[in-house]
């Protein structure tokens, strides 16, 4: 059974509002901050919440919220917060609430609904919440009577924050909120139906064992589940033990030094030659924590087509589901890789491989031309990390600049990478770096945006001049939708239907508006040298950078095709040419 | 492949619309869906009939309905001794001659008339689908009027000692 014990009795079982106990659960879940917008259904709530101590940040749209509650749980690890009103309140978390299901994000949502008495009678500000969060959360509720209240809140955040994280949406009618009845926090989450596998099962990490002293050519490919599981440690002392080479899906950067020598890169649409190769001719693929996503493995025919695959997860659908696995292990990362480390078995004999998968880093690099006349946006993000030592958080929106960052930001260290992964959000990087800079006070971030993305949640530059916090927001700018833009030149014959997007407003005069300091550069030079300006401003900061507009994100996997048919490789020789 | 698969539920608002949804958003094609209480208060009972590609679609479809909070347990029980009934009404136009005609033809059915009008009458009729569906055929040249299914619901026999010889049971 899944059962959970506070520790600490959080209240007596007094009487108590529907909207206080809300308040009382968050403080007894150390809720640290929300994030949320204010709204008819929900005012009973935001009215205890005055002065409850609670930080509560208003963003400027709801969207906002959600995206920053995801930047916030993925840098802290614990659960994101955020509270909606009903209708329109409550659709605007949509988005946010697929992205955080995509990425597996802990996430626990209050929406205000209209009372109960006129639930499913159109009123004004009435939507089936339940119905249309359904298959986008994790779990969701809806409370009809204010008994069910604490026990629903507690197994709210148990559902979100365990097994597999993801969202959970609780759906409060207005007459609920303003009820009163016995909060009792102290009890026992009691759910039969959910009892996620946290350890593997001995004899198939055997198998495993086994199967790795059998191998000759074996790779890792790490994905966000190692990130959840906090498993980076492990993760690194296992590789080096058994000297198995690692590559990373988009989500999972960070899980393993991007300096290791067993690193290659991350794997993928535009992932290294290497890590792609090596995923093609591999004889065994340890797959942990990623879910075998079609960005990461191209067309499946041609996936792995060599390899034994393994597959450690915390989700048993996941294990099969688009890949055939051999060994299957339900797991958490950390509890499967502590099991293999501890059980050593022989290790694999890599040296050959190894020496051809460096050859192979050696011959075909990740490259691009560089051209100091304009801004080449790989070149930006050199700069960025050069500038940040490789500690900055960097949080994305979906796009070019997002395989840029991915490919050329170097992650040595895990929780400093918050993108958009499986649903692939534009307008997800700015709010993101809200949630992400709250979570840790200390460290530099950097929001890299595209042009298209950032006007679409650029009025949460609000809440980051409010709160001054230091991010530094980064416009790579090549006046389209650049990923669009280059599916369009390659696939369909350079008919730019509706991507490019030539009048783009100033946006350091936007920053203005906002009262942050804003910059614009057109040239390397320039480029370098509003970053330094940036960094020295102890506050919020906006650069447009003016990069090259038809630069295309190379390698690249085109749609249909297996990872070893990438184009957009040159060998190292021919760049000198 | 025609799988059948059962599970338990919490009885809660939305639980059936969670399994539906789950099935339509993943393209997995229902046949016939049965829902009902059981011996424990507050857990319902379901069965699905689906029509699944190959056998990783099955436990595909398994997995995914066991992450759903409310289920309790899952079971493709296809490849079990089971018992699986349908039942269903079946209202056939019939004058007053060939009434006769029609409880000879439903007889070795154990098939029952459950209401008769001057010019029709209706058939009861519980059994495996395909039992229910021969019937159903045997009528049709009488003229259907309305026909009323409630798709298979079914569970494992308490003895299981025959499975391996028994795919699906037969009961008539």
């Amino acid at each position: 059974m899944a059962r959970m014990k506070v520790e600490e009795k959080t209240s007596e079982k007094t009487k108590m509002s529907g909207a206080l106990m809300l308040i009382e659960a968050l403080k007894a879940e150390k809720v640290e901050v929300i994030f949320g917008y204010p709204g008819g259904a929900v005012l009973p709530l935001y009215d205890k919440l005055y002065q409850s101590g609670v930080f509560h940040v208003l963003t400027r749209h709801e969207q906002g919220a959600i995206h920053a509650a995801e930047g916030y749980a993925r840098i802290s690890g614990k659960p994101g917060v955020v509270i909606a009103t009903s209708g329109p309140g409550a659709t605007n978390i949509v988005t946010g609430l697929t992205d955080a299901m995509m990425d597996s994000l802990p996430i626990v949502v209050f929406t205000g609904q209209v009372a109960t008495s006129v639930i499913g009678s159109d009123a004004f500000q009435e939507a089936d919440v339940l119905g249309i969060t359904m298959p986008i959360t994790k779990h969701n509720y809806q409370v009809r009577d204010i008994s069910e209240l604490p026990k629903i809140i507690k197994e709210a955040f148990h559902i979100a924050t365990t097994g597999r994280p993801g969202p959970v949406l609780i759906d409060i009618p207005k007459d609920i909120t303003i009820a009163e009845g016995e909060f009792d926090y102290e009890q026992e989450v009691h759910l039969p139906g959910y009892q996620p596998t946290t350890h593997p099962n001995h004899l198939q990490i055997r198998r495993l064992v086994e199967a790795v002293s059998q191998s000759k050519r074996p790779v890792i490919l790490a994905g966000a589940g190692v990130l959840h599981a906090n498993a980076s440690n492990e993760l690194r002392q296992y590789a080096e033990q058994q000297n198995i080479p690692v590559v990373h899906t988009l989500l999972g950067l960070g899980g393993f030094p991007a300096d290791h020598p067993l690193f290659l890169g991350m794997a993928g649409m535009h992932g290294t030659y290497t890590a792609n190769m090596a995923l093609y001719e591999c004889d065994l693929l340890i797959n942990i924590g990623a879910r075998f996503d079609d960005r990461v493995t191209g067309n499946l025919k041609y996936f792995a087509p060599k390899a034994t695959v393994a597959h450690i997860d915390i989700d048993p659908a996941e294990i099969g589901k688009n890949v055939p696995t051999k060994i299957p292990i339900v797991s958490d990362a950390k509890a499967a890789l502590q099991e293999l480390i501890h059980q050593q078995g022989k290790p694999a004999d890599t040296s050959a491989w190894l020496a051809q998968l460096n050859e192979w880093k050696r011959q075909f690099p990740l490259y691009y031309e560089d051209d100091e006349q304009t801004i080449k946006p790989q070149k930006l993000v050199e700069m960025i990390y050069e500038l940040t030592n490789g500690e900055a958080i960097i949080t994305t929106d979906v796009g070019q600049h997002q395989m840029w960052a991915a490919q050329y930001y170097k992650f040595n260290r895990p929780h400093r990478w918050v993108t958009s992964g499986g649903l692939g959000t534009m307008g997800f990087g700015l709010p993101a770096a809200i949630g992400a800079q709250l979570a840790d006070r200390n460290a530099a971030v950097v929001s890299i945006v595209g042009d298209g993305g950032f006007q679409m949640t650029f009025q949460e530059l609000s809440v980051i001049q409010e709160l001054q916090l230091p991010i530094k927001v980064v416009i790579v700018n090549n006046q389209a939708l650049g990923m669009v833009r280059q599916w369009q030149e390659l696939f369909y014959e350079k008919r730019y239907s509706h991507s490019l997007i030539p009048n783009q407003p100033d946006f350091v005069k936007l920053a203005e508006a906002y009262n942050i300091p804003g910059f614009q550069a057109k040239t390397e030079a320039e480029a370098m040298e509003v970053l330094k300006k940036a960094f020295a401003i102890d506050g919020p900061v906006l650069l447009d950078f003016h990069v090259k507009a038809d630069e295309n994100v190379y390698p690249m996997v085109a749609p249909g095709k297996g990872l070893h048919e990438m184009v957009g490789v040159k060998p190292c020789g021919e760049l000198s040419q | 492949m025609r799988r059948i698969i059962t599970m338990t539920v919490n009885n809660r608002p939305g639980v059936l619309n969670r399994i539906t949804g789950l099935f339509t958003k993943r393209h997995y094609n229902i046949e016939s869906i049965t829902v009902g209480h059981t011996e424990v208060e507050g857990v319902s009972r379901m069965t699905f009939v689906v029509n699944v590609e190959d056998e990783r679609t099955a436990e595909q479809i398994i997995k995914q309905l066991n992450k759903q909070i409310d289920v309790l347990k899952v079971n493709d029980i296809t490849d079990q001794a089971i018992v699986a009934r349908e039942l269903a009404l079946v209202k056939v136009s019939v004058t007053p001659a060939l009434r006769q005609e029609i409880y000879t033809l439903i007889e070795p059915f154990r098939a029952s008339i459950v209401d008769v009008s001057k010019d029709s009458l209706v058939i009861q009729v519980t059994g495996e689908s395909e039992k229910v569906e021969a019937l159903i055929e045997l009528l049709r040249p009488y003229g259907i009027k309305e026909v009323a299914r409630t798709g298979t619901t079914a569970f494992t026999r308490g003895s299981q000692k025959t499975a391996a010889t028994h795919k699906t049971a037969f009961i008539i």
